[in-house]
């Protein structure tokens, strides 16, 4: 059963687990929160042991044809714009991996034209020779569509809802295919029939009111566990960051709650991954780091071609969509300003100053596929 | 000085296995293997390089001393059979040993094993060569068909991996002791030394034990306290436990009577 058909039953009549969650998102004391932490600490050592999981994102392409009120790739915005050459995803890929990176998050806008279901096997078939970990986070597709990216060997799909309050949702989302809430609601079980093995999904902090958006991504949380039983669920709660557009979150979820946040869904779900981007800022990565977090990614850049310059030659201006000729800049415009710069190797010491042993690699291709 | 363990034909003198997941660095694990006077060290193959590149980003099995050690490649990841096998052979090719401790945990929230796709891997590695060490529920009778396809020992597991729960399945442990004719390991779910006795002392070989020691404050005097638990237990076993009585043993109105004839 589709999440989209049980998602408004789901929050009318809530399951035990949802309201145990919904109590751990009240407003609490200092003690209060110290306790949650501490239990939550606990309950993630148990599960996943002293170690921190490292991954990078490489974004391939900033086309799309989507107009989001909160995005810097929005059609909207006149930035400059590049889809990478294979052969230049693959120098991004080698950099990255020359980092310690094992685990590369391929990120795309949705750009039928410039970024093909074809296009993006071939990214992944390029890299698996080198790259034990692949995930993507790439527009939406049909099941059919994901099958040929897990036979190219990517194992992990993510996408957010950004918001799961249908209103925001409407008025976020001004053009394109995203306006579809339903089709994007059901990726993740789209993904998983179509084979990868960690599905990884998460809302866009500020767009709503935190603790009603909270709310409907643990009860995607919790029906995904049930349906999708074989795949490894990951969740994130970025928060919006300066992009361009300068788009304003109208609902803040402050740092305070969003520790609350993050201990009560560690607390409610165990053995669900828990993501903290580098949108957040150094200290409070540092903070969170021990409480709850299974993955992390480092040193991270959020446009096309960001880790070693590739696709220089190619950028171009686009104006509502248009792209204009004469106008390539130097570098490609980002999705999001990242807050911690920390590169892999510093992340990879302070995690170890922690007593957390930082794995960068923790999948084999080999076991997919022969070699 | 407590027997032998003997796994298809090899003689161990420790029955504490370790795994070697879950520590704040390859160091402590390498501590804490020491400690533990383990000889047989299970190591998930995801985590580590089977290219031959030697890469230091996945370079778990260089702080695992393979002079000193069983190295036991493990399938975790493995979500069915053939993926199981595909990982065996992955081992064996890069050099490791053809012992390979079967693991097919599909269902990533409790670890817990899949039966049917265990057995079929266990026939095909076993037919292959390899000494074949399943992770089982504590199921006897999936014990009894492992053992007729051939497996080196059975593994049932006490609770969940990581759970720190205890000896849960106590009842069916019991039954699949009783039932073995191959070593039984029990595995997961051993949160505590006394845990770890337990199962010795019901009659299991050995023990598996990984989240208790990594996930300690101290992983290296957790290891030494299992030790000399396991060795406890087992000293206990050999010596002759005493065996429990359900009910209290005071005369009896028939002993009365009988003593009277």
């Amino acid at each position: 059963m589709a999440f989209s058909e049980v998602f408004a039953q789901s929050l009318a009549n809530k399951s035990r687990t949802l309201r145990a969650f919904e109590s751990l998102l009240e407003p609490s004391s200092k003690a209060g929160l110290q306790e949650l932490a501490r239990h939550s600490a606990a309950l993630t050592r148990r599960h996943f042991g002293k170690t921190m999981r490292l991954f990078a994102p490489l974004y391939l392409s900033n086309e799309c044809i989507n107009s989001c009120a909160y995005c810097g790739f929005s059609r909207e915005n006149a930035i400059q714009r590049v889809t990478l050459e294979v052969d230049q995803v693959e120098k991004e890929a080698r950099h990255l991996v020359a980092e310690g990176f094992r685990n590369i998050l391929l990120v795309a806008g949705e750009h039928p034209k410039f970024v093909s279901g074809e296009y993006l096997a071939q990214c992944i078939l390029r890299l698996r020779t080198f790259v034990p970990g692949i995930s993507v986070e790439v527009a939406p597709m049909e099941t059919d569509g994901y099958r040929p990216l897990v036979d190219a060997g990517a194992e992990g799909l993510v996408v957010y809802q950004e918001t799961y309050h249908r209103e925001t949702y409407r008025a976020m989302h001004l053009h394109g295919p995203k306006k579809d809430f339903d089709w994007r609601l059901d990726t993740a079980e789209r993904g998983d029939m179509a084979g990868f093995r960690r599905i990884g999904i998460g809302a866009l902090f500020g767009l709503w009111n935190w603790r009603e958006e909270a709310l409907a991504l643990a009860a995607h949380l919790e029906h995904l566990q049930r349906v999708c039983w074989q795949s490894q669920i990951t969740v994130s709660m970025p928060r919006l960051r300066p992009a361009a557009g300068e788009f304003e979150p109208r609902h803040p979820l402050p740092d305070r709650e969003f520790i609350q946040l993050l201990c009560a869904l560690r607390v409610t779900f165990p053995t669900v991954g828990i993501v903290v981007s580098t949108r957040e800022s150094q200290a409070l990565r540092d903070i969170v780091a021990p409480l709850g977090v299974t993955m992390m990614s480092a040193g991270s850049h959020t446009e096309p071609g960001g880790y070693t310059g590739q696709g220089r030659e190619a950028l171009h201006l686009t104006v509502r969509g248009k792209p204009v000729i004469g106008s390539g800049g130097t570098a490609a415009t980002e999705q999001f300003a990242i807050s911690d710069e920390r590169d892999a190797k510093t992340m990879g010491r302070t995690l170890a100053r922690m007593g957390l042993e930082p794995v960068w690699k923790d999948w084999d291709a080999g076991i997919l596929v022969d070699a | 000085m407590n027997g032998p363990l003997i796994i298809a034909g090899r003689e161990f003198s420790s029955r504490l296995l370790l795994g070697t997941g879950k520590f704040s660095s390859n160091e402590t694990m390498r501590d804490a293997l020491e400690a533990s006077g383990a000889q047989i060290v299970t190591v998930a193959l995801r985590r580590a390089d089977l290219s031959g590149r030697k890469d230091p980003f996945a370079n778990i099995l260089d702080f695992v001393d393979a002079k000193k050690y069983l190295v036991l490649p493990n399938t975790s990841g493995a979500r069915n059979a053939e993926e199981a096998v595909r990982l065996a052979r992955l081992a064996a090719a890069a050099g490791l040993p053809m012992w390979v401790k079967l693991e097919i945990h599909p269902d990533p929230q409790y670890l817990l094993p899949d039966p049917v796709e265990t057995l079929e891997a266990a026939r095909v590695l076993v037919k292959e060569g390899f000494t074949v060490l399943p992770y089982i529920n504590a199921d006897p009778v999936l014990a009894r068909r492992l053992q007729d396809v051939g497996t080196a020992t059975v593994m049932p597991l006490g609770s969940p991996i990581g759970s720190n729960r205890g000896i849960e399945t106590r009842a069916q442990i019991e039954i699949l002791i009783r039932q073995a004719t191959v070593p039984v390991v029990v595995d997961a779910g051993i949160g505590a030394p006394s845990h770890a006795a337990e199962a010795i002392e019901l009659g299991a070989d050995a023990v598996l034990v990984n989240t208790a020691i990594a996930a300690a404050e101290d992983p290296l005097r957790m290891a030494r306290a299992f030790r000399r638990t396991v060795e406890a237990a087992r000293e206990a076993v050999e010596a002759g436990l005493a065996t429990r009585l359900d009910h209290a043993s005071a005369t009896s109105p028939l002993g009365t009577f009988l003593d009277t004839l």
